[in-house]
């Protein structure tokens, strides 16, 4: 597959799109990946009592599945060289169904010298911004 | 809450995280990252890496077994049940790749304090070390945490 480059881009474009489904079984999975065995992203009992509205997703796991988008669109994932986002707003997943975050990555900015473009991620559930300020640098020929 | 007198301390490296292959694939699959490269040696050599290559934020996994020596520890007066993240940077120095060795210096950056609210953050400097104990800097991860008060 041929990779975007960086002369080809403009500030603005929208590169990428997507959307992830999270379920409980998911948030498991991840915690178990991940080492992250937090209650509130398993027990509903703990993470009420605790003053969330429900078992919330893990914000490193919406964070770690968004960004899949701008690895694919790069060709290649080690070609993320920075990646930061801000946690906003909790993304509470139901004991039945699912939880959908979108994301739309587009060209934040373009820096020629170092080769690099900065994706800037919008990532929403229901409507409303679970990630602020969500910017990943991927470096490009 | 949170202890002021955490702020800026650097602890002593980590022993060796050692990435494995099949790490690596379980936590693309629970990330859903499907590019090959986290998958098939193949691809990941056929883009000049030695190995398979760990999507973004794996970084975290070696970071929260790192600052577990401070959140972890009573002295440091952070109460788990109370934390909510609010803030996660990665700046990545090479792509982590299976059969790194990954030692990690973790360093309190701040510990604030406001209106009953406790912010600490937190910064990862994770290097790979060889066999003769030299270390090439591979990634350094950021991390900030809110602790609500009692009352808040």
């Amino acid at each position: 597959m041929a990779r975007p480059v960086l002369a080809d881009l403009s500030v603005g474009a929208v590169v990428a799109t997507g959307a992830v489904e999270l379920d409980r079984a998911r948030l498991v999975r991840y915690a178990g990946a991940s080492g992250d065995f937090n209650p509130i992203h398993w027990d509903e009992s703990f993470a009420t009592g605790v003053g969330l509205p429900d078992v919330i997703a893990h914000g490193m796991l919406t964070m770690g599945s968004v960004v899949g988008v701008v690895a694919d669109w790069a060709g290649d994932p080690g070609a993320v060289v920075a990646y930061q986002t801000r946690f906003t707003k909790p993304v509470p997943v139901p004991r039945d169904g699912t939880a959908v975050v979108e994301v739309s990555a587009a060209v934040g900015a373009i820096d020629a010298d170092a080769g690099t473009v900065r994706v800037d991620l919008t990532v929403t559930h229901e409507g409303g911004k679970v990630l602020g300020r969500s910017q990943a640098t991927v470096r490009l020929s | 809450m949170a202890n002021p007198d955490f702020a800026g301390r650097e602890y002593a490296a980590t022993a060796p995280y050692s990435v494995g292959r099949e790490k690596l694939r379980e936590f693309a699959a629970a990330v859903g990252a499907a590019h090959p490269a986290h998958h098939d040696l193949v691809a990941a050599r056929g883009l000049g890496y030695p190995d398979l290559v760990a999507p973004p934020t794996f970084a975290v996994v070696v970071a929260q077994r790192a600052e577990a020596q401070y959140v972890q520890d009573p002295e440091a007066g952070i109460d788990f049940s109370r934390v909510v993240h609010a803030d996660e940077k990665f700046v990545h120095h090479r792509p982590i790749v299976a059969g790194d060795e990954l030692v990690t210096v973790l360093h309190v950056d701040s510990v604030t304090q406001r209106a009953g609210i406790a912010m600490v953050t937190t910064r990862c400097e994770i290097s790979a070390q060889a066999d003769d104990g030299t270390r090439e800097p591979v990634s350094t991860v950021s991390s900030s945490l809110v602790i609500r008060g009692e009352d808040s």
